[in-house]
């Protein structure tokens, strides 16, 4: 059984349509991975699967229970990290898991039990009496993730759960959520725009402008793009961008100030190529294709151009942390 | 069943934050204090009650409206927590809660009113430094009364606090509603003593009721009773009744709202 359906989801915000016919499903025990530039609809989607807010149209079931018609089902099903934190800061680690438990109707007994498992898990239990506002950035998501994972849910939705962790803590989470699949029997969604991240997946989905651009395992992903990718520095861009073109019939790509040719056998490649271009050529390099390089094919521009964008992701994840 | 957990637990976190914050009880013990004292023997130095009978202090006739004030204040301010939740992103977790939303209300409506008696109890434990007596049955009305008072102000904060996005434009609105509701309430001056148009409006604010309420409980024995007292203890009930039907029913569709 699939324990996420997506038919055909849609969100407009008066003329903001934020998610647009999207349809996908995740089989038990996989790491779902959704992966866009800021603004692209992520956040909207995972809200809208957690009923938090409600779809334009379309529908999902999560464990067999509808989004829109059986919402207190689906929220006991599953286990949530917004992008934002929403943690009591001013409770204590423990009372903020078990205010929580308390909601999700875990029983006294199990409940004790259960935070001290999930507060181990994370690297937490010597903290658990410590106030909230306290903890690091680091601290908090994992205590998030903790108290996700608090009432045993199915799948465990994580938006952005790395977004302004220095990468150390990055790699931590990063530990945690493989060493989580083999523990419990859990379903992962998640959401990032590092694409780096996003190779953790078993299978990812690429979202921009508010719809899947293309849906599969990282390999398959990259053996799109179909050869390594060389990035040229030159003197005269518009010429040797179609000099190349013309002479060894291969497709070329501005990005930035750069040009980017994609070949198969790039390393035996480089050296016909800085013989050909001589005097004109500043730098080349040569790297194997990255989710980075399947965005820039599938969507005509990187993921990271929108950094200005990524800065007010932060913030607004930064606000919530005050 | 499980809509009785969620209660307590939206109670009992509201109850631990205000237990937290050493600054807030500290607030909370003075204010009373001071508007007793202050307002109190301030007014009543420069009042004279001209129709009240000889020996009957305008101190006397404040106490019922100072605890009412201190409560509506208390109360309907307490739900300013809806939007720092909101703000700093609890009330999400809260929202996707499996649990409804209207026991959230609730919980939260309690929270409120928990602080707001605690705060009133403090008022009433001074009743004989002002040379009023209570003996335990009154005490025990009291404290329904003010109850139900307080309940009905919390909602009436929540209906407001959960459209509101900034604090600022809480106070705003608070400001605006809260001292009419105050001032009109006959808490500061009796009703038979003000021109017809205002007594009309004075009739309007349920809260005028809620002061009759626990002035026809205070008063009961003493001679100043009819000077002091407006309506009927059955009328100032079922209003007060109503208003907490109404305002707890208004905070539960607005929460239901939040997105
Ligand atoms: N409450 C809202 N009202 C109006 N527009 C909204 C609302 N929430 C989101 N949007 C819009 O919907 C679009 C998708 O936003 P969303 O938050 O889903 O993006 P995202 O992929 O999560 O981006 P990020 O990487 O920055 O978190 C954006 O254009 C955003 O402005
Ligand atoms: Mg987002």
């Amino acid at each position: 059984m699939n324990i996420i359906e997506v038919n055909h989801l849609h969100k407009k915000y008066k003329a903001i349509t934020a998610v647009e016919d999207v349809s996908l499903v995740v089989g038990q025990k996989e790491i779902f991975g959704f992966l866009g530039p800021n603004g692209a609809g992520k956040s909207t989607t995972i809200k809208m699967l957690a009923t938090l807010v409600s779809p334009t149209a379309g529908t999902a079931l999560i464990g067999g229970f509808d989004i829109v018609k059986q919402p207190n089902q689906v929220r006991q099903t599953i286990g949530l990290v917004f992008q934002e934190t929403t943690l009591d800061e001013r409770l204590t680690a423990s009372e903020n898991l078990f205010f929580h438990g308390m909601l999700y109707n875990v029983g006294r007994q199990t409940l004790s039990r259960r935070m001290g498992e999930v507060l181990e898990m994370v690297d937490l239990g010597d903290r658990k009496n410590d106030l909230v506002k306290t903890f690091s950035g680091g601290m908090k998501r994992r205590l998030e993730i903790a108290r996700g994972l608090l009432h045993y849910p199915g799948v465990l939705f994580l938006d952005e759960p790395t977004v302004g962790l220095d990468p150390q803590t990055r790699n931590r989470i990063w530990t945690f959520i493989h060493q989580l699949r083999q523990r419990e029997n859990i379903t992962i969604f998640m959401t990032t725009h590092y694409m780096d991240e996003a190779e953790h997946c078993d299978r990812i989905a690429i979202i921009d402008h508010g719809r899947i651009v293309t849906l599969d395992t990282p390999e398959n992903l990259k053996k799109m793009v179909g050869g390594d990718i060389i990035t040229l520095s030159v003197t005269d861009r518009e010429r040797v961008k179609s000099h190349i073109i013309e002479k060894f019939g291969l497709p070329v790509k501005e990005s930035g100030q750069h040009l980017q040719v994609e070949v198969p056998g790039g390393e035996t490649f480089i050296p016909t190529l800085a013989v050909d271009l001589g005097e004109r050529l500043r730098s080349i390099s040569m790297h194997r294709p990255t989710l980075d390089d399947v965005f820039l094919k599938l969507t005509g521009k990187a993921i990271r151009e929108e950094s200005a964008g990524a800065w007010s992701g932060m913030r607004v994840h930064m606000r919530g942390r005050r | 069943m499980r809509a009785l957990k969620a209660i307590y637990t939206i109670w009992l976190r509201d109850v631990i934050r205000f237990y937290r914050e050493k600054t807030r009880i500290v607030g909370m013990l003075g204010q009373p204090l001071l508007y007793l004292l202050i307002v109190g023997t301030g007014l009543s130095a420069s009042f004279r009650m001209s129709f009240a009978p000889q020996g009957f202090s305008y101190l006397e006739f404040m106490y019922p409206g100072i605890i009412g004030m201190t409560v509506l204040f208390t109360s309907v301010f307490s739900a300013i927590s809806i939007v720092w939740d909101r703000e700093f992103g609890f009330l999400k977790e809260v929202l996707v809660a499996p649990v409804p939303r209207w026991s959230v209300a609730i919980g939260k409506a309690l929270g409120g009113s928990t602080i707001a008696m605690l705060q009133a109890s403090i008022l009433l434990l001074l009743a004989p430094v002002i040379g009023i007596k209570l003996g335990p049955l009154m005490i025990l009305k009291m404290v329904g009364m003010l109850f139900l008072i307080a309940f009905s102000l919390t909602s009436l904060g929540i209906t407001i606090a959960s459209r509101m996005e900034t604090m600022e434009g809480f106070q705003m609105i608070m400001n605006f509603l809260i001292m009419p509701l105050f001032f009109l309430s006959g808490a500061m001056f009796p009703m038979n003593s003000v021109p017809p148009w205002m007594a009309t409006l004075m009739k309007l604010d349920p809260l005028t009721y809620g002061v009759d309420a626990l002035r026809n409980i205070v008063f009961a024995g003493s001679p100043a009773r009819e000077f002091l007292i407006q309506f009927s203890m059955g009328t100032d009930l079922a209003v007060v009744a109503a208003m907490s039907v109404v305002f707890i029913t208004a905070g539960t569709l607005a929460f239901n709202k939040i997105e």
